[in-house]
């Protein structure tokens, strides 16, 4: 019998996450429905994109800068052990636009967006100022939530586009100036092994990444419980399923651009 | 006419409502008191559909609440909450003038800065208040804005969510003379909700009490010191002895 309770813990647990997969999913098919009827608030959107975009270039930027430079050096090591220490550039730019710069990316915009909104909203709610919206006959879903999941999705494909370029800059620097290749010869290697899809298939990743955070964001916030400590926890559970949901959503769509 | 039938709301196991029968007259001001955690908050909150009540009738001048065009419902309110509950990323003058910034009632943007600054000088703040923005400003002074707000786009009918409450007792006198002299002048219909018996006074045309989720006692102000209820002679005189068990 004491053997059943864990169990049963674990089950509940289990379900509890089930019970939040569905109505996460209910919130972004509701928040999705609100694109296609007015009003909307540009004003709102507008901020958003600054907020999730302009202001998370920074965070971006240096995490590809150091990952590519990481990465050029790792790559540089493994080839060396099969003479194909040449591959270094195509590698490190396939790796970048496929894989690290949407996925660094979308970490790096739900750690600072995804808490962000969710301790934003959380406030807003607990201080009764979604109340106010609704009393101001403004609904809080079009107010709050779609201008920061629109501004998510349009903006996040940009910063990694930004981030590959970043990223692909930094292999190269680390590549000219610490493995001695040529400058030359490494952009012509970068620039030959890059495909068109490689890019857009990285950056299709960043508008669900971008999706997924906000969505994420607004939903804890929405929820949020009560108190400084209901907020708290709002903001962390929300970092948390936005990072996990992004792998999860990474592993999905990298079966389906390149699964043989 | 704001009307409420065997209205009954739990949340979980805990009854909050059960079976509350209210009629507010228009252009009367009701207060409803009560102790702390009574449902008085979620009675207001009831009526503006921001909480569904699980069964009961709630009719504003006959038509049930929950029916009709929601945003034309809405427009006849104004409300101020508790903590202001002013937005923190907007300028003051931008809360006040919200509503006429936005939907059916919009205005210019000059125009509703206008009306802002003067709802805000009716309120007792000076027209550079407009600028600042809401952590910027004193707990009195986020209550007026919220009560500018309340009355920015002239509604018919005005909620006060405990508006003296964390206030000092002058400062508390202010604001109760303010909403008195405003639903008076703009004849609005008034619900108040607060345990301030301060306030009660001053604001009140009507009183209701709640307890136990359900409405105890209710009169004309002038009624309640003589109404031999021994719920509302502990609640107004603050006695620990009585009906209504102090630990709840």
């Amino acid at each position: 019998m004491i053997l059943l309770r864990p169990l049963g813990a674990l089950g509940a647990q289990i379900l509890s996450m089930l019970a939040m997969v569905g109505q996460l999913a209910l919130f972004a098919l509701e928040t999705i429905s609100h694109l296609f009827r007015p009003p909307f608030y540009g004003r709102e959107f507008a901020q958003a994109l600054v907020q999730i975009g302009w202001l998370s270039l920074p965070v971006v930027g240096m995490t590809t800068l150091f990952t590519g430079g990481a990465l050029a050096l790792q790559i540089y090591a493994g080839g060396a052990r099969f003479s194909a220490e040449a591959v270094v550039p195509s590698i490190v730019a396939i790796g970048m636009v496929r894989e690290l710069g949407p996925v660094l990316g979308g970490l790096m915009v739900a750690a600072r967006v995804a808490s962000s909104i969710a301790a934003e909203i959380g406030t807003m709610k607990v201080t009764e100022q979604i109340d106010a919206l609704v009393t101001l006959s403004t609904h809080p879903m079009k107010y709050l939530t779609l201008p920061r999941v629109l501004a998510a999705t349009l903006v996040v494909p940009c910063l990694v586009a930004v981030g590959d370029v970043i990223g692909i800059m930094g292999g190269y620097l680390v590549g000219v100036s610490r493995l001695d290749f040529n400058s030359a010869a490494y952009l012509k290697n970068t620039v030959d092994f890059l495909e068109v899809f490689d890019v857009t298939s990285g950056l299709i990743k960043g508008a669900v990444f971008g999706f997924i955070v906000a969505t994420v964001g607004c939903f804890y916030g929405m929820n949020s419980g009560r108190g400084a400590q209901g907020v708290g926890a709002a903001t962390k559970s929300a970092v948390v399923a936005a990072s996990v949901l992004i792998f999860a959503a990474n592993y999905i769509l990298t079966e389906l651009f390149f699964s043989a | 006419m704001i009307e409420l039938t065997q209205v009954h709301k739990a949340f979980g196991p805990k009854k909050v409502l059960q079976g509350v029968n209210l009629t507010i007259p228009k252009g009367s001001s009701m207060v409803i008191i009560g102790g702390s955690g009574t449902g008085k908050s979620v009675l207001l909150k009831s009526v503006l559909g921001l909480v569904s009540p699980d069964s009961g009738s709630i009719t504003l001048d006959g038509q049930e609440v929950g029916t009709g065009d929601r945003d034309a419902f809405l427009a006849r309110f104004g409300m101020l909450f508790q903590g202001g509950a002013l937005f923190d990323s907007l300028p003051v003058w931008q809360n006040v003038a919200f509503r006429l910034m936005r939907g059916a009632l919009k205005r210019p943007k000059a125009e509703a800065r206008e009306i802002a600054i003067e709802k805000l000088r009716r309120v007792g703040l000076k027209p550079d208040v407009a600028d600042l923005f809401p952590s910027e400003l004193s707990g009195g002074m986020q209550k007026r804005v919220g009560l500018a707000r309340a009355i920015a786009a002239e509604p018919e009918i005005i909620f006060f969510d405990e508006p003296t409450t964390g206030l000092d007792p002058i400062m508390s006198g202010v604001i109760n003379d303010l909403i008195r002299e405003i639903v008076v002048e703009m004849g609005a219909t008034a619900m108040t909700i607060t345990h301030d018996m301060t306030s009660v006074r001053a604001i009140a045309d009507e009183v209701a009490m709640l307890h136990d989720g359900v409405i105890q006692w209710t009169g004309p102000v002038a009624q309640m010191d003589a109404s031999g209820d021994p719920y509302l002679e502990q609640f107004i005189h603050g006695r620990a002895e009585g009906p209504i068990e102090a630990v709840r």
